[in-house]
């Protein structure tokens, strides 16, 4: 299996040759909001995921990007059937698992794990590290060659902890030592697959770099396929081979790495990736085209019709609002390099001519400091 | 109010001109455990009109630190020392009443979750209202006026709809919009930035940042931005200042200590973080360790534990000695100047291609 | 707003209607014949069966129940001791006294009871817990959190002929406890009742001063009230305005629970000082076998604690626009 690992350094065009491990088709996750009078019964549903497609393929790294309400952690959970999908469908190693009973799902279970944000509420408090680690094993009915407590002391050497700690309690722990103990106990079933969400974002910035790194080797060296979700765009590109952007319950583009980050077509992408605030300090800051967007993602209870961007997008005609765009390779993209646009953008992220700035203000404010200085009012 | 260096660590008295200027600031709070020392000597100039970036980690000190400069901590669990001169007015020993003139009126604070940060109780408008009223003895009508011009101001439609809405009838973004004008109402030449953006979505982040800077172009407000994202900071602030376990370790021009940073902890933040545009195959360099607990910091440099060219310095200095903050640029470290450089340029520089 | 009343409302009229047929099912369906205990020790078979018949439980017991559901709607006249006009409750097995009307002759007692209690031990028991709120850490917030933790740990029955034995009868301070109806002399109404008030409320205002206290405390640490203190406003303002408001809701809530139970009856209070309330009444009620009494009682307590959750509900809208907007 580790000949179909790909490191990171390996850019360019997708891996057709990867076998598909998961396969997502248009699965939906719709939440039911219940009111009205005088019997309260459902009046609406919010629609967290909306008819995503994903796949990742045996050993692969796919990053999930997106705002807050784009249904990227619902699609994790949904993939780890922590969730009951409304509809689509979950293929798991060509073994359709969207329904599946909790028997059917015992053998896959093992297979898919997951990793949580917060490393703190994430683990039981009155349990050992070493009976956190083990309970999957046991919950499973594994018994691993050498025994159950052998093979936790590995895994806690494997993420970087001393192995004697086996007895500790969560709380004697750092933040960053409890997510490592997190990775533990999804490795414990020696999973092909595991979900992470957001696994670093409650970290402070010096640890979060110890985590990306050990999940980077855990990834590399035993061939785990990823599916890492994360509003960190730059994390993301770091850990993520094939990258996709979600925003409001839909996949608005996805594709190799390279082409998410230097050839976006979607406008949202360009949005997104030019509001990601970076380290300059050459004078070279203009290199980048500038977008500012007006106002907050509409609500997930009634989004927009057809192109669910167009209510925030500097390039929405009629057709956005009539006709949602498919997800679709446009000419002159790589393969696999999927967006869902009527009107891309062109694939470069370099400066515009002139800035897109959407917001009034700041449109007001911009225009005032042009046209020479302002009075103090 | 010119007595101004009081221990070698604090600027010189060349900068007595300064708008804010802290000398040797020290907070410490009284717990159960024992005493945390949250901020241990810290010592820092702003001038009128510019923005001083506090870039830490979770218990450096950054927040309780202007916190404090507003007089915001209950003097019965905190201890505080040292001096806050704001335009020569002694800050620390100020009385209440004298200091509930300057909050909100001459300095201003906006926090980070406008969620919490705004009251679920009143409306927006009438929160807006409030200290324009105090303040300046305006009318309920003038300040109307006011906080409706200064809702348009920083982009919420229909301000005079909206006046009247409670923070929680606002998206994410439009409440924090509405604490800038909040803090914008009295046009305060201090305004305290608190990770402001923080509990923000990106592509929000990006319209309020640009947003702050415009307005304080338009306002002249000098702005203490507090956060913990190296990025946000290099977008934000003109100085920037660095700090670890409640003291500062190093000072300088943000394009100084981002683009040639002097002290391991900085170079330990620049080489932990990917950015868009870094090498893939560059591999990240994490920090060892975790942030000292500051009810017992370690000897000497509170970095020593998980700094990786501590064996560079002879002898045990690093564990001894607290290392000194010269004045202007300068980083806290026991390294000498030329082996701060060698060691950026050698073995740092590489790892942020 | 109003929908959500009339929901609540709703909600509250159909849980009373069970809670009524569980009640009647309950004393009623019982294999107990309160027959029995009237017909005395000489009972003949006829006399029990026309004593059966008298108090209408010779027939099934969904007839009675039919019997006495249009009975509280509509009134009845097939009472031996006369017509029985709506809500009919019956009459008392025991003092054969029309239930309704004893329910409301003794309901002046227990309202003035629990209103005049409950003023009081507002008014001392979130004063004294925001003083020591506001003081803080200080020598008066500690006497107060100790006097209080104290005091709420007392009970009437031990308080109550305490405060007699020595207020009244060594001192003579105060008149012996009595009900004098308010329209008929007001002024003993008040002397007859303010030592019951005050031992009543002396307990429920220690708690409320831990209470309003610690919710206070909690308050002022909410960021809302620092970003209030952050725009300069005093602490004073800070206090009222904005912690207080916030505070009200657990404050709320308790309330509403301890004003409900107040007004079906404070048992013990009404029997430390000889008081004809509710709760005597209940007492009474269940001594007898008083069936038609005691389910009475019961449903008017009931009704008691439906309708001020109701009461509480609206506050939370009134005091939390989140509540009322959302």
């Amino acid at each position: 299996m580790s000949d179909n690992l790909t490191l990171p350094a390996q850019q360019g065009p997708v891996d057709t040759s990867r076998e598909t491990l998961l396969e997502v088709k248009g699965l939906t996750k719709h939440f039911p909001i219940y009111g009205g009078f005088p019997i309260k019964r459902k009046v609406g549903a919010v629609q967290a995921v909306d008819g995503v497609d994903l796949t990742v393929g045996v050993g692969e790294s796919v990053g999930v990007v997106g705002e807050s309400g784009c249904g990227k952690s619902t699609t994790g959970r949904l993939i780890t059937r922590l969730l009951e999908p409304t509809g689509g469908s979950i293929t798991y190693a060509g073994q359709d698992i969207t329904h599946a009973s909790r028997k059917q799902l015992a053998p896959v279970r093992s297979e898919i794990q997951m990793i949580f944000q917060d490393p703190y509420s994430s683990l039981n408090p009155r349990q050992t590290v070493g009976t956190i680690i083990k309970s999957p094993m046991e919950v499973n009915g594994i018994e691993p060659e050498g025994g159950r407590e052998k093979k936790v002391r590995e895994l806690l050497e494997l993420v970087g902890l001393n192995p004697e700690h086996y007895n500790r309690f969560p709380h004697e722990f750092s933040g960053g030592q409890r997510q490592r103990i997190g990775v533990a106990r999804a490795l414990a079933l020696n999973p092909k697959l595991i979900v992470a969400d957001e696994p670093v974002s409650a970290l402070d910035v010096s640890i979060q770099a110890q985590v990306v790194n050990l999940l980077q080797k855990v990834q590399q060296e035993l061939g785990i396929a990823f599916v890492f979700i994360a509003h960190d765009l730059a994390i993301v590109r770091h850990f993520s081979q094939r990258v996709a952007v979600m925003y409001l319950g839909k996949v608005v583009e996805v594709g190799d790495r390279d082409s998410i980050y230097n050839r976006p077509r979607h406008p949202y992408t360009h949005a997104l990736l030019s509001a990601v605030p970076e380290v300059t300090v050459e004078s070279d800051a203009n290199a980048k085209e500038r977008i500012r967007l007006y106002g907050d993602v509409p609500s997930p209870i009634s989004p927009p019709s057809g192109c669910r961007f167009r209510t925030r997008c500097w390039k929405a005609q009629d057709k956005c609002a009539t006709e949602e765009p498919p997800l679709v390779q446009l000419s002159g993209n790589r393969d696999g390099h999927l967006t869902a646009c009527h009107f891309p953008e062109d694939p470069t992220t370099e400066a515009r001519a002139e800035d897109v700035v959407l917001d009034p203000a700041l449109k007001a404010l911009e225009e005032d400091a042009e046209t020479g200085p302002v009075t103090k009012d | 109010m010119t007595t101004l260096t009081k221990e070698s660590g604090a600027p010189s008295s060349a900068d007595a001109g300064a708008f804010l200027s802290v000398r040797d600031l020290r907070v410490q709070f009284k717990t159960e455990d024992g005493i945390v020392k949250a901020v241990d000597g810290l010592s820092f100039d702003l001038e009128r009109g510019k923005t001083l970036g506090i870039v830490g980690e979770s218990g450096s000190g950054k927040s309780v630190t202007n916190l404090t400069i507003l007089g915001l901590h209950n003097q019965q669990f905190a201890t505080i020392d040292g001096e806050i001169l704001l335009e020569g007015q002694e800050l620390v020993t100020a009385r209440e009443n004298e200091l509930e003139k300057l909050r909100g009126n001459k300095m201003a604070m906006i926090f980070q979750d406008p969620l919490t940060a705004l009251s679920p109780y009143y409306t927006v408008g009438r929160q807006l209202s409030e200290p324009y009223m105090k303040h300046t003895g305006a009318s309920k009508k003038e300040a109307r006026d006011r906080a409706v011009q200064m809702l348009e101001k920083v982009g919420i439609p229909q301000p005079k709809v909206r006046f009247d809405d409670y923070p929680h009838q606002f998206s994410g973004g439009m409440r924090q919009r509405a604490m800038i004008a909040m803090a914008l109402m009295c046009d305060p030449d201090l305004l305290i930035a608190d990770e402001p953006t923080t509990a923000l979505d990106v592509t929000v982040q990006a319209q309020i940042l640009d947003l702050l800077k415009d307005l304080q172009q338009e306002f002249g407000s000098a702005i203490i931005f507090i956060t913990h994202d190296l990025g946000v900071i290099s977008q934000m602030a003109d100085d920037l200042l660095v700090m670890y376990a409640g003291r500062a370790v190093e000072r300088g021009s943000v394009k100084e200590v981002l683009g040639d940073p002097r002290h391991p902890y900085t170079w330990g933040l620049l080489s932990s973080m990917p950015r868009l545009d870094s090498d893939i195959q560059q591999a990240l360099t994490p920090i060892p360790g975790s942030p000292p607990s500051l009810l017992n910091p370690p000897s000497g440099c509170p970095f020593n534990p998980r700094c990786a060219f501590k064996s560079e310095v002879p002898g045990t200095l690093c564990t001894d000695a607290r290392p000194p903050l010269a004045d202007g640029r300068a980083a806290a470290c026991h390294l000498t100047a030329e082996q701060k450089q060698t060691i950026f340029i050698d073995k740092i520089q590489p790892r942020l291609r | 707003m109003l929908r959500f009343i009339l929901r609540r409302t709703l909600g509250a009229a159909v849980i009373l209607v069970l809670l009524t047929v569980v009640a009647f099912l309950l004393f009623f369906g019982m294999p107990r014949d309160p027959a029995l205990l009237m017909c005395g020790k000489t009972c003949t078979p006829d006399a029990l069966a026309n004593i059966h018949q008298t108090l209408g439980i010779d027939k099934s017991i969904p007839e009675q129940f039919w019997i006495f559901l249009s009975g509280l709607v509509m009134g009845r006249d097939d009472f031996s001791q006369g017509s029985c006009p709506a809500p009919c409750f019956g009459y008392s097995y025991h003092t054969n006294e029309n239930v309704w009307s004893t329910l409301i002759d003794r309901l002046p007692t227990t309202v003035s009871l629990a209103v005049g209690a409950a003023i009081l031990f507002l008014i001392v028991g979130l004063g004294a817990g925001l003083i020591a709120a506001w003081k803080r850490g200080t020598v008066v917030d500690k006497a107060f959190t100790a006097g209080s933790m104290v005091l709420s740990s007392m009970q009437i029955y031990f308080l109550g002929p305490l405060a007699m034995a020595i207020l009244v009868f060594q001192m003579h301070l105060f008149d012996e406890p009595k009900y004098t109806n308010f329209t008929e002399d007001p002024a003993a109404w008040f002397t007859g009742l303010i030592l019951p008030w005050a031992v009543l409320s002396t307990i429920f205002a220690a708690q409320y001063t831990r209470m309003a206290r610690s919710s206070m405390i909690e308050q002022l640490q909410e960021e809302h009230v620092r970003t209030a203190r952050a725009k300069g406003m005093s602490r004073s303002y800070v206090f009222f305005r904005y912690a207080w408001r916030g505070s009200l809701i657990p404050i709320v809530t308790i309330f509403g629970i301890d004003i409900a139970a107040l007004l079906g009856g404070a048992i013990i209070t009404e029997f430390t000082f000889g008081l004809p309330g509710l709760g005597r009444l209940a007492v009474e009620a269940v001594n007898f076998s008083d069936l038609p009494l005691l389910l009475g009682v019961m449903l008017f307590s009931a009704a008691m604690i439906l309708l001020f959750n109701i009461i509480v509900d609206a506050c939370y809208a009134f005091i939390d626009p989140r509540v009322r907007l959302s």
